[in-house]
């Protein structure tokens, strides 16, 4: 990581890097919801409603692993003081906060078939809304910390005490009584039967590549408005 | 209940989301590079 203190080094990385991801992601994506859509079968209790699983899930692991980038980035800054790990928390905000809300407004709508109800105020839902405020908070404070020239600390310390919400919405279908389904997917397998669950990887690994694109996006954009700023200080003297 | 107006709208709240999400830092990206590009070559 330290290899890309140096932000032209780090862009030398950042512009092929944000091409590529902005070709390989939609296309997986686009691939991942076609076949979920058209080729894989209803489920015997759900039905067609199972189809949102190519969406919902994408954008749940990407709504927490949004809030891991920013609380490794502050990590990054507190103890080895990145010069761009400010940079890429703040960069990956904007980015998670839009996954968290398109899981919250998908899982609302599967809920309203599946469970009869668009919102239960159950341990996943909530905590999840919590994240989502969580991250508005964050985006809040980190700009109000900039603009009075701050070096982003407070926000980095934020980052990583945020970051005890992310094992509360991972087990928060264990610890409590819930609506929402216990864990289905896991690292030794799956309770999901395969020919339902074959198309997931492919919008998993696009939408992971289209949000590392946003924050590559991101972080290009706040370097170059930072050496306009200093240009502009310099002209100014 | 008909399923597919459910299956329909969660497909379009990601995907339009995503998409001006996409296109925002897109934008963004490309203003804050064409100034710093215009600064460097005053």
């Amino acid at each position: 990581m330290h290899a890309f203190a140096n932000p032209t080094r780090f862009l030398r990385f950042a512009r092929p890097a944000t091409t590529w991801l902005l070709l390989i992601g939609p296309a997986l994506a686009a691939v991942g919801i076609l076949a979920g859509l058209t080729l894989t079968p209803p489920d015997y209790l759900q039905g067609e409603t199972v189809r949102i699983l190519y969406i919902h899930v994408p954008s749940a692991w990407l709504g927490m692993a949004g809030w891991m980038g920013i609380a490794a980035a502050s990590i990054s800054q507190l103890v080895w003081r990145h010069p761009l790990a400010a940079v890429a928390g703040r960069a990956a905000a904007p980015a998670g906060a839009t996954f968290a809300a398109i899981c919250l407004m998908t899982g609302s709508i599967w809920g309203r078939p599946t469970w009869g109800t668009w919102w239960e105020w159950d341990g996943r839902l909530t905590s999840m809304l919590i994240l989502f405020f969580m991250y508005l908070g964050y985006i809040a404070l980190a700009s109000a910390e900039r603009e009075r020239g701050g070096e982003g600390r407070i926000t980095a310390i934020y980052g990583l005490v945020g970051a005890i919400n992310l094992p509360i919405i991972h087990y928060s279908v264990l610890w409590w009584r819930t609506l929402h389904q216990g864990e289905s997917i896991g690292v030794t397998g799956s309770s999901i039967d395969n020919s339902i669950l074959w198309p997931l990887p492919l919008t998993m690994i696009g939408f992971t590549c289209l949000f590392g694109a946003v924050v590559l996006m991101r972080i290009r954009a706040e370097l170059a408005e930072a050496k306009v700023e200093a240009r502009l200080r310099r002209m100014s003297r | 209940m008909n399923p597919w107006p459910f299956v329909a709208g969660a497909y379009s709240v990601a995907i339009l989301l995503t998409a001006a999400l996409i296109l925002w830092a897109f934008a963004s990206m490309r203003r804050a590079e064409a100034a710093a590009d215009a600064l460097t070559r005053e």
